[in-house]
């Protein structure tokens, strides 16, 4: 099977504007591959450049070393085959939902009334017909985060890339929002790579989990094959007994690294 | 019920009202006690007439105000001031805001161009007026210039800062949709910084203002700073304190006019709101 994704021997430095002599290597030599319709999960402590990764993916930003391949073509800015759902708050706050939703398309040059029918689809599949004349804040986090998911499913990308994007959520609307996404995962299977620095997320979602050091100079530590049976359900998938196997296995990796990176955070 | 609180809600914006237009007519009452040359017994000055010579009184500046309106006279100036402020207060936005986008997005011109800016922005810029009178003589061209060296600076700065506060994760994610540079500057940097230019633009109203009235006060045949130029000129102080209230009145209606452009535009704005109180 043809990667879809590559990160080769990726190193992120970045240097101080003020002052050039200070460095700070987010990222250092990782290499992290995702197959076609695969669903891979990045977690690690907080503060390990996991979204330093994501953004080398969506050319965003120019690695220091190492090479991006998409579809066996090598990266040269943006990444047209990939969507984005950010962290952060990231619709366009004078859009209203639906004039968001076909934002894209429009930027595409999309005629005007086949992008509306488009969107207006894709608001009924995410929940939020007849919410298309609101304005993001008049809009709850959760639906938002619809609204970004919808914007980002409309252009069809073949990659997703999501960086903790339910993180902002309460429980109960997150778990929501990830039943929500694997169903509409499952209907196409796109090649996701989800960044969280929760462990039951990522193995509830993925088909692979790849767990980051602590940073600075973070690289993977463990790539685990999540072979959990799919349709899950996310709240429920918890409380099986191999759910709980995969976990304790990873943890107990991941556990070094989370209390490094705790030590670093308290240093600074 | 619904209604009745609407009415609650109505009741209590009726009653700030009142409030306003009480404490107006309080203070046209004590300006008129204390200028009035018989009501009371002179406490300050020894002349009775000298109050009046020095604040106005309110009586006769508003009937100087209704003799302007009825007489016809005032038209012409008025017409005048209001051209200069519109024509200043346009041009000056125009300006400052191609000028803003131009500066915040292309770093290196910006770079060069600080301190100039800065020390522009630093001068008195009333003092053009002169330079001005003699390049655009003492017609209308002249005021214009001036208002817009007024208004031009703080559109340009307010521009400027609004591109440079764009969210960085919205235009991240413009980018991601395949938003073009120049998508990105219609559809992501001019709404972010619009926001930032309505609220320069009820200052500016105001400046435009100046840089007309100022113009014509230092050299004109008409306009309203003229008229208030030419009673000075007389001691009439009723007349400069009515040229200045019917200024006012009509700066106001350019701001009042002004938020409503804004609030037709800016639709997407979060505004603060308020529970219901029973």
């Amino acid at each position: 099977m043809a990667p879809v994704l590559a990160l080769e021997r990726v190193s992120c430095t970045f240097l101080s504007r003020d002052d050039p002599s200070e460095r700070y290597t987010a990222v250092d030599d990782t290499t992290l591959v995702i197959g076609e319709g695969e669903f891979v999960s990045v977690v690690g402590p907080t503060g390990c450049g996991k979204t330093t990764l994501l953004n080398v993916a969506a050319g965003l930003l120019k690695p220091s070393t190492g090479t991006v391949t998409v579809l066996g073509r090598s990266l040269g800015g943006i990444n047209t085959r990939a969507g984005y759902m950010f962290q952060s708050e990231a619709l366009m706050p004078w859009r209203n939902t639906i004039e968001n939703v076909v934002a894209g398309l429009e930027f595409r040059g999309v005629a005007r009334e086949k992008a509306l029918e488009r969107g207006d689809a894709w608001l009924e599949r995410v929940g939020l017909s007849g919410f298309g004349k609101r304005y993001p804040h008049q809009l709850s986090g959760g639906m938002r985060k619809r609204v970004a998911l919808a914007q980002m499913l409309i252009l069809n990308p073949q990659i997703l890339l999501m960086d903790e994007p339910f993180s902002a959520l309460d429980v109960q609307t997150r778990q929501l929002m990830e039943n929500e996404l694997l169903e509409l995962w499952s209907a196409d299977r796109k090649s996701v790579v989800f960044i969280t620095h929760d462990l039951e997320e990522a193995i509830s979602l993925s088909d692979r989990v790849v767990v980051l050091s602590a940073g600075p100079a973070s690289h993977p530590i463990g790539d685990y094959t999540i072979d959990l049976p799919r349709p899950r359900d996310v709240a429920e998938i918890r409380l099986t007994p191999h759910f709980i196997e995969i976990h304790t296995k990873i943890w107990r990796a991941m556990k070094e690294e989370v209390l490094k990176g705790y030590a670093q955070q308290q240093r600074q | 019920m619904p209604n009745s609180k609407g009415n609650r809600v109505r009741n209590g914006r009726l009653r700030l009202r009142a409030f306003q237009v009480l404490l107006l007519v309080l203070l046209l009452v004590i300006w008129h006690v204390l200028t009035s040359p018989t009501l009371l017994p002179p406490i300050y000055f020894s002349e009775p007439n000298q109050a009046a010579f020095f604040f106005g009184e309110p009586l006769k500046v508003f009937g100087r105000l209704w003799r302007w309106f009825v007489s016809g006279e005032i038209y012409e100036h008025l017409w005048v001031t209001l051209v200069e402020t519109l024509l200043a207060f346009l041009i000056g936005t125009v300006f400052g805001v191609i000028v803003g986008l131009w500066l915040a997005l292309a770093p290196a011109a910006s770079v060069i161009l600080d301190p100039y800016i800065k020390a522009i922005n630093a001068m008195p810029r009333v003092i053009l007026a002169p330079i001005f009178f003699v390049w655009f003589g003492l017609g209308i061209a002249s005021k214009v210039a001036l208002g817009v060296t007024l208004v031009f600076f703080i559109v340009f700065f307010n521009v400027y800062q609004g591109v440079r506060e764009v969210s960085p994760v919205v235009l991240a994610n413009a980018r991601m949709l395949g938003a073009s540079p120049r998508q990105l500057l219609r559809h992501v940097y001019v709404p972010s910084a619009m926001s930032w230019v309505f609220a320069s633009l009820h200052n500016s109203v105001g400046l435009a203002f100046v840089g007309a009235v100022v113009g014509e006060y230092l050299g004109s045949a008409r306009g309203v700073g003229y008229l208030i130029h030419q009673a000075e000129g007389f001691f009439d102080m009723n007349t400069v304190v009515a040229g200045i209230v019917l200024l006012t009145a009509f700066a106001l209606l350019l701001d009042w006019a002004v938020g409503l452009v804004e609030k037709r535009l800016m639709v997407w704005q979060p505004r603060s709101i308020e529970t219901e109180r029973t």
